[in-house]
């Protein structure tokens, strides 16, 4: 069986920085992949290589077993949906996402049943007549979603899908793209530097540093278990204590205040308490590392006992919840 | 800033006042003295069109207001085509195009009557036959670089993901100019096409220098120029505020299209 999308060794060069560094990755059919990373990790530039804007110095990047590494933009079926949107604002709604299929050189009467019915999918239908600049920041994304999906692409590329749009409209999206995925049976890679986006709507994610790949796994491996000390920080909140000569790496919510069993405790002074409404974060200094060390409570717990700012506590949590990164 | 007094306010607007007058009156007078019946400019006979008439039964005058217009006309077309291609392709090497930015600006900044006799020596060393067309060529090399000059302008706010949009969407290199990266720089590449024409309908100094002999391609500001040695006669008046006027509007129209473009 050939592989849906497979990165081999691919290596991309600007000047005497390396973007991407001999970068392997295998992405499989209809999968909603997340391409995570801090800016200059290279995640971008990957993206970008997989659209035709850039092309790799060296490795094969093959979509149906074909390599595709130097194949123009306008030749893949691959599409982009960039950052900045990039619509047309000489176009309408309907100009804008019609555009790809007159590309295509279809007939009138499939281009429009094919424009309408991504207009509806999108809801987008009302504004169909509107230009770009009458549009709000949501409406917009949904345009440059639209645009690039009535095309129908083998591979969907997604570039920080959303940005550019504010917290709560963010969190909605990211379940609406995750649903659009699974109607339209397209794999879908997304850039994103929000770990967050990437735990919620990824099947599986590839954490990027400095141009290569250090670990790729569902949310749930990446989060339980992550590959080293840079993805363990890099995904959620993460405790890193020192004991005896080791570095163990305990997420938040896996430390217990004033445990009745565990098989490590230590004492510490609150030095700060965040409200989240769901959840309560205490910030706790102890001898075992030089930060305060983040305890997440939940509602139930918080209310159960209370703790102020200077209180003295006890912490505890058992050895499975850690993990040693010593190195 | 503090408040200004009455006084001072009546003083700056007096010298503003000044200098509009400075700048406006003698264009004014000249609007004027076109329309005087009698064409003496030391004296206001009364209201009439007569001299614009004399001018459209004046043959010289005429032909060289077709040869202006031929030029303009020629030298616009062939600037704005290739000072677009130009503005692109700097705006898109811009990393590489340094050096080569400062060559295309040269003919804006170079003394006309520099240009004017370089112009001249090449024709003559290469021995072109001088005339029309030659007078076409000269315009071309600055209209050139005002042409790219206003389309650069507009695309130094150009967003360039769009045409890597038309691409990623299956458009060709020449599909994507023809239906996303024209229309948007449009305004500005009809803006400095007005502009263009602008300066070659009222050029003098090259256009003499590279007509070459005899009448057949005296542009309107030489006809003027000749005119004028015999003193200034209400004809030219009336001749001059015609040019003034297709000037203005064309420049007029060309700020309208393109905000902040480049004064000549």
């Amino acid at each position: 069986m050939t592989r849906f999308l497979s990165i081999d060794g691919v290596t991309k060069r600007f000047g005497r920085v390396t973007a991407v560094d001999r970068l392997s990755l295998e992405i499989r059919e209809n999968e909603f992949f997340a391409l995570l990373g801090a800016s200059g990790s290279g995640k971008t530039t990957l993206l970008r290589m997989l659209a035709g804007f850039e092309t790799p110095e060296e490795g094969a990047i093959r979509l149906d077993g074909a390599d595709i590494a130097h194949v123009a933009p306008n030749r893949r079926p691959v599409n982009l949906m960039f950052q900045s949107y990039a619509l047309f604002p000489h176009m309408t709604v309907e100009g804008n996402i019609a555009y790809g299929l007159e590309m295509e050189r279809l007939p009138r009467a499939e281009i429009a049943a094919r424009v309408g019915e991504i207009m509806e999918t999108t809801e987008l239908a009302p504004m169909a007549r509107r230009k770009p600049d009458q549009l709000s920041g949501g409406q917009r994304q949904r345009v440059a979603l639209a645009r690039a999906l009535v095309k129908r692409p083998r591979l969907l590329l997604l570039d920080e899908p959303l940005g550019a749009l504010d917290k709560k409209l963010r969190a909605a999206m990211q379940l609406e793209l995750k649903r659009l995925q699974h109607e339209v049976g397209i794999t879908f890679i997304v850039v994103t530097h929000d770990q967050e986006e990437a735990l919620v709507m990824a099947d599986r994610i590839a954490i990027l540093k400095d141009g290569r790949l250090l670990q790729v796994g569902t949310p749930h491996e990446v989060y339980e278990t992550p590959a080293n000390r840079y993805a363990a920080d890099f995904i959620g909140l993460m405790n890193f204590v020192e004991e005896a000569g080791r570095t163990l790496a305990i997420r938040p919510e896996r430390i217990r205040l004033f445990p009745e069993i565990a098989d490590r405790t230590t004492e510490g002074r609150v030095t700060a308490r965040a409200y989240h409404g769901l959840d309560l974060m205490l910030h706790v200094a102890t001898p075992l590392a030089p930060r305060p060390l983040v305890v997440r409570l939940t509602a139930e717990d918080a209310d159960r006992r209370l703790v102020a700012e200077g209180d003295t506590v006890t912490l505890g949590w058992n050895d499975a919840d850690t993990r040693n990164f010593s190195d | 800033m503090a408040e200004r007094s009455p006084a001072t306010r009546r003083g700056l607007r007096f010298v503003l006042g000044g200098v509009f007058a400075f700048l406006y009156l003698p264009i004014a007078v000249l609007v004027a003295l076109s329309f005087n019946e009698g064409g003496m400019p030391t004296a206001w006979t009364g209201f009439s069109a007569k001299w614009y008439g004399a001018l459209l039964s004046n043959g010289d005058i005429l032909s060289a207001a077709g040869n202006t217009l031929i030029v303009g006309t020629v030298s616009t077309l062939v600037a704005t085509v290739l000072g677009t291609l130009l503005a692109l392709g700097i705006e898109t090497r811009r990393r590489k195009g340094r050096a080569l930015e400062a060559l295309v600006f040269a003919p804006m900044i170079i003394p006309d009557i520099v240009l004017a006799i370089a112009l001249l020596s090449f024709f003559s060393l290469l021995k072109v036959p001088m005339g029309l067309h030659t007078i076409v060529v000269s315009h071309v090399v600055f209209n050139l670089a005002f042409v790219s000059a206003v389309v650069r302008a507009r695309l130094k706010t150009f967003d360039w993901s769009v045409t890597e949009a038309s691409l990623d969407l299956g458009a060709s290199a020449f599909t994507t100019f023809r239906r996303v990266t024209l229309p948007l720089i449009l305004p500005a590449v009809i803006a400095g096409a007005l502009l263009a024409f602008t300066l070659s309908v009222d050029e003098f100094i090259i256009a003499f220098f590279t007509a070459g002999a005899g009448r057949a391609s005296t542009t309107l500001p030489m006809q003027i120029f000749a005119m004028i040695r015999f003193g200034v006669t209400p004809e030219i008046n009336a001749l001059a505020t015609i040019v003034m006027l297709v000037s203005v509007s064309a420049l007029t129209l060309a700020q309208r299209l393109n905000k902040g473009v480049i004064a000549p």
